[in-house]
């Protein structure tokens, strides 16, 4: 028998194969805090057939949209979302990792002029694809393990 | 085409036939910028010259550029002079300073902030250093000397040489020597050799270059020797800087291998990479080269503020 550890949602968002333990981090990134009040699973390090272990999300009642998830890329770059519409998946894809990364990572140069009390948002744009890579927008700095990062 | 308008941050924002446009305009400024002829280009404009870090050779030649365009010029010389000092940001300073003046032309000790001030202002801002960034106008100056000496850069063999692991000069002037077609070798002792991002860029844009680890290996077949300063506090102790210091001051001994129109340049100020005994030897450039930052940023805030 299958073993069911959160059960399906009837409508809604399931974002699968996040990478292990990184659940709860994505939430924020998704505005999803203590004031949420719709229902909410989430199950951490589950056997996955791909992946060795993955956390998976399920929100009720909301369905996200491209541009909200692929802000999760930073995290969990291999993430799968599927919109659920009474029971059944209507939309699946995959996350992209967006042109230009916005506010959710800080720059990596401690010298970088975003790091002090100016009024600008981090801005991280793509400098290289295979493998991708994203360089600061003000200080030109090419930006590894964005994860570590988030602001 | 025109650069009206643009801001100048990083030698990457322009393409090579804007940094031709640069370099033109700035061979027809040189009598102007020696003081031979008059000119009011710049008449009744304002250059607000922010330097927040100290700088000799950049400021005052941008100061000079914009007199000798018969243009203004305001200064903050030093965070001291400025509201840094009294927590302004940047932004509120820059926004203040679009308000008095034509231009703005910026160095700040943190990386990025040419950048962030190009966002905030509505006038052109050029970058007169950030931090460790970039220094774009003083690759201009570089390119524009060694044209002046060489006529087509695409043809030159340069050799640079120093610190190039921190030396923000050498970064910005590879790039541009790669994407105009110069071949380059990069001399330096290995824990201060030319840093990977560069390489990796240079390779994608397939420039021709190879690293050395000795100078005199490559002087005879070299058109251009750039030298820059290996400072002592990159090192863990002093024995090894001396040590390493030692095998890159160029002589005019060392010098005798090399092409008669060889030139040797250097961003200033040196320390001991140039021996003085250079500086009477037909190939030393650097003070031309330093000269050159008139005419260059002449050329600039006369392209960028042109009616």
């Amino acid at each position: 028998m299958k073993d069911v550890r959160i059960t399906p949602i009837k409508n809604g968002t399931v974002i699968d194969h996040i990478k292990p333990g990184m659940a709860l981090k994505i939430l924020p990134l998704l505005n999803i805090d203590q004031d949420y009040n719709t229902g909410l699973s989430i199950a951490m390090y589950v056997q996955s057939k791909k992946h060795k272990l993955k956390d998976v999300v399920k929100i009720e009642d909301k369905e996200l949209h491209h541009r909200e998830v692929n802000r999760l890329a930073v995290i969990t770059p291999n993430a799968s979302i599927s919109i659920i519409r009474d029971f059944k998946v209507v939309d699946k894809f995959k996350i992209e990792l967006p042109k230009v990364i916005e506010g959710i990572v800080r720059c990596e140069n401690i010298n970088c002029i975003t790091n002090g009390k100016e009024p600008v948002v981090s801005k991280l744009v793509r400098a290289q694809e295979d493998p991708v890579k994203f360089k600061c927008y003000y200080c030109g700095r090419i930006q590894n393990d964005l994860e570590k990062r988030i602001i | 085409m025109s650069l009206k308008g643009r801001d100048i941050v990083a030698i990457t924002d322009l393409d090579i036939n804007e940094i031709e446009i640069i370099l033109k305009e700035a061979e027809r400024m040189v009598p102007a910028a020696r003081g031979e002829v008059k000119n009011d280009l710049l008449s009744g404009k304002i250059l607000a010259s922010l330097f927040f870090e100290a700088s000799t050779r950049t400021r005052l030649s941008f100061e000079t550029a914009m007199h000798r365009l018969g243009g203004d010029v305001i200064t903050i010389a030093g965070q001291e002079g400025s509201s840094l000092i009294k927590g302004e940001t940047l932004a509120d300073t820059i926004r203040m300073a679009e308000g008095y003046s034509d231009i703005i032309a910026i160095r700040h000790p943190k990386e990025g902030a040419a950048r962030l001030s190009a966002t905030f202002s509505r006038i052109p801002v050029i970058n007169g250093g950030d931090g460790a960034g970039q220094h774009p106008t003083q690759t201009l100056l570089d390119l524009f000397t060694i044209q002046q000496n060489h006529g087509d850069i695409s043809k030159l063999h340069v050799t640079i040489g120093g610190d190039l692991k921190y030396g923000r000069t050498t970064h910005s002037l590879s790039l541009a020597l790669g994407r105009m077609g110069a071949r380059m070798t990069f001399v330096a002792p290995k824990r201060i050799q030319m840093v990977d991002h560069i390489l990796d860029d240079l390779n994608r844009m397939d420039a021709s270059f190879e690293m050395a680890y000795d100078i005199k290996d490559t002087i005879e077949d070299t058109d251009v020797l750039y030298m820059t300063r290996i400072q002592k506090e990159r090192f863990p102790d002093v024995e090894e800087y001396m040590k390493v210091a030692g095998g890159f001051r160029i002589t005019a001994e060392m010098l005798e291998p090399a092409k008669k129109n060889m030139i040797v340049m250097h961003p200033l100020p040196r320390v001991d990479e140039i021996h003085f005994s250079v500086d009477d030897t037909p190939h030393a450039k650097y003070f031309q080269q330093a000269f050159n930052g008139v005419p260059v940023r002449m050329a600039l805030l006369h392209l960028l503020l042109e009616e």
